[in-house]
């Protein structure tokens, strides 16, 4: 019975090719709108997310500064007193549950090799700093202890760097100059891309942390402290750890705020997921609004075809059709036929996405749920919005209907 | 007469309008029919044939009287009750055929078997054997258009006849029929009610073709003006 209605429905469809398909067109774009907006959402929250897991996973960085707010950057006010290698070395001595501790000062700094020059972010550090950021070098090594403690001039350099001064060729052992100091190229880190807001991460030199303090800061102060947590330990449950050594070298009472702020990286990405998804779901809110418009053309669309069938449905009541016959039968019209809107609309929607996320440098993210969801908001809308032409259908006088002409 | 009562009529009214405008279509009908007969109403336009025909076919209600249809009093039935009976035991035939007219003759005639719940091979079967004895074999596929007057009525026919139904409800069902096709389907409805023992009310203004039934009945100004058998005409 209801597959014999579907035939039949799919019948009616095809005998309006042209009118269904402009019925169909509501839910085809609110659809495609919908699934589009959602994957391409998602397709952003992956790459947000693939952006701060470059910076390190499970990492703290602290910074001098007054917290402002969890999660948030500590407002950097010039009154501060900065952080300290002593600072590193309690931290060293005394917390337990980190994987690497690397303290790290940065600047941006005009870098020459012969004729060509660069502005690169100039990173001072240990070879710690590896380690905390999850960094991988393509060939050569980190510095040693001694080079770090020393303040030899050797440094690492990023993809970006190499490329302008080398391009394909190998850096290691070239003498480039940063600042007013020379340097040797010891190792090439791997290359980590852009990061979502634009920035180029292999526009760097790591050199130790004493060299860079020496001879382009010119001032012992500490930027950063990297902490990366180890496997057992969730980085909310370091940072409490770390706050109490701190507290304790820099001499900050429990009653006073500390002069300095922890950020939680992996908050951030929480933070940064949670915005883009609630971005997500508005574009996908008011791509929504589209497909109820969608579901009036069905309405409007059924309503036609109930009046031009007047005289069909006497002719089934008079041969003993039931009401819910005739009910069903309007009801699986306008189902199928909003499906069929929804499936299109899936493919263009998709296709949509798909090209964006090539425009956009996104990956392309198409979530079977929404797609089922998709699928089963269109059949909803067909059932929702047929409901009262089907009902005014089936509540038809059959004498009335069979005279209509 | 002995066979048993089909259809009987009570003092049934049927009104439409209000007050000044009040159209008595039926005032005060009394009728019966019996199983097997084959009665002819007849009478001028607007004395209530057609009404009394929906009425008989349980596709409307009196609004005073009882109609009573193989004894259940059919006019206080819900619309859904009374869609049931005509699927179980009423076949209809129009003036004008009134197939759907996208659909081929066999699916026309396979109609009233789907909302009988027949599974399709065997309503398949049925609707072939329906076609041949109103004798379109061969013409299962054609549609309405593709097929002459005569040749929809019989699909007609075929449709109303597939369900084997005890009651034939036909208004005028020679109304747009020359008058050899005429003679045909009345030769048919004649054989049907013969060998099937099908009961037949219909409505028709030509005297020939009310010949072909075995009672006549007049109606008047709403009324039962004469009712004659056949064999007290001939007397
Ligand atoms: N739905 C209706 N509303 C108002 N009046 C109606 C309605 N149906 C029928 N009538 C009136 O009832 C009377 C009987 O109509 P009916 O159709 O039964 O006549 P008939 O005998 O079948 O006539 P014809 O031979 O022309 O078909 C007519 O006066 C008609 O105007
Ligand atoms: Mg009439």
């Amino acid at each position: 019975m209801i597959w014999e209605t579907v035939r039949l429905s799919l019948r009616s469809i095809r005998r309006n090719v042209l009118r269904s398909f402009l019925t169909l067109l509501g839910i085809v774009i609110g659809v495609a709108a919908v699934i589009a907006m959602l994957t391409i959402g998602s397709g952003t929250t992956e790459k947000v997310k693939a952006d701060i897991s470059k910076l390190g996973s499970n990492l703290l960085v602290v910074r001098a500064g007054r917290p402002a707010g969890p999660g948030g950057p500590g407002g950097l006010d010039q009154a501060v007193r900065p952080l300290a290698e002593k600072d590193v070395a309690a931290l060293v001595a005394h917390l337990s549950g980190a994987r690497a501790i690397s303290p790290a000062s940065q600047k941006q700094v005009r870098v020459i090799f012969g004729t060509e020059s660069l502005t690169s972010g100039v990173t001072g550090t240990d070879s710690a700093y590896l380690d905390a950021r999850d960094w991988k070098l393509v060939s050569g090594r980190p510095f040693s202890d001694s080079e770090t403690r020393a303040g030899t001039g050797v440094c690492l350099i990023g993809e970006t760097v190499r490329q302008q001064f080398f391009g394909a060729g190998d850096p290691e052992g070239e003498i480039i100059r940063v600042n007013r100091t020379s340097c040797k190229i010891i190792g090439l880190l791997e290359p980590k891309g852009y990061t979502g807001f634009g920035q180029d991460q292999d526009n760097v030199v790591l050199m130790p942390l004493h060299a860079y303090q020496r001879r382009i800061a010119g001032n012992r102060d500490i930027d950063n402290i990297y902490i990366a947590a180890d496997d057992r330990t969730p980085t909310t449950e370091l940072q409490p750890r770390v706050e109490d050594i701190l507290r304790d070298t820099r001499r900050i009472t429990p009653d006073r705020d500390p002069d300095f702020a922890i950020r939680d990286m992996t908050q951030i990405a929480d933070a940064m997921t949670s915005a883009t998804t609630t971005m997500t779901g508005m574009l996908g809110a008011v791509a929504g609004v589209s497909l109820l418009v969608g579901g009036i053309g069905i309405m409007n669309i059924m309503l036609v075809s109930v009046t031009e069938r007047t005289r069909e449905i006497g002719i089934r009541l008079a041969i003993g059709a039931h009401e819910k016959h005739i009910l069903i039968q309007f009801l699986v019209e306008a189902t199928v036929l909003s499906l069929l809107g929804g499936i299109i609309g899936i493919l263009i929607g998709l296709s949509l996405a798909g090209l964006a996320s090539m425009a956009l440098t996104i990956p392309f993210a198409p979530s079977p749920a929404v797609v089922l969801l998709a699928v089963g908001f269109s059949a909803l809308i067909g059932m929702v919005f047929g409901f009262f032409p089907a009902l005014r259908g089936a509540r038809l006088d059959p004498i009335d209907a069979l005279r209509h002409e | 007469m002995s066979a048993p009562l089909l259809i009987t009529f009570d003092k049934v009214w049927k009104s439409y309008g209000e007050g000044e405008a009040r159209v008595h279509a039926l005032a005060g009908v009394d009728l019966a029919i019996r199983r097997s007969e084959f009665v002819a109403i007849m009478g001028p336009s607007g004395s209530g044939k057609s009404t009394a025909m929906n009425i008989i076919g349980c596709l409307d209600t009196p609004t005073a009287g009882t109609y009573s249809f193989m004894g259940v009093d059919a006019g206080r039935l819900d619309r859904n009750r009374r869609a049931l009976l005509r699927n179980l035991y009423v076949g209809f035939v129009f003036q004008g055929y009134n197939l759907l007219p996208r659909s081929t003759a066999a699916e026309n005639v396979e109609l009233p078997l789907i909302y009988r719940g027949v599974a399709a091979r065997e309503r398949r079967e049925l609707a072939m054997q329906a076609l041949a004895q109103v004798g379109l074999v061969g013409r299962e596929h054609h549609t309405p258009a593709e097929l002459s007057g005569g040749q929809q009525q019989r699909v007609a026919i075929a449709r109303a006849i597939v369900t084997r139904p005890t009651l034939l409800v036909a208004d005028e069902p020679t109304g747009n029929l020359d008058t050899a096709r005429t003679h045909e389907i009345m030769e048919l409805l004649t054989t049907l009610n013969a060998e099937l023992g099908l009961s037949i009310v219909m409505v028709t203004h030509e005297a020939d073709v009310a010949d072909y039934a075995g009672r006549i009945v007049r109606f008047l100004d709403g009324h039962v003006a004469s009712d004659t058998l056949k064999a007290e005409e001939a007397a």
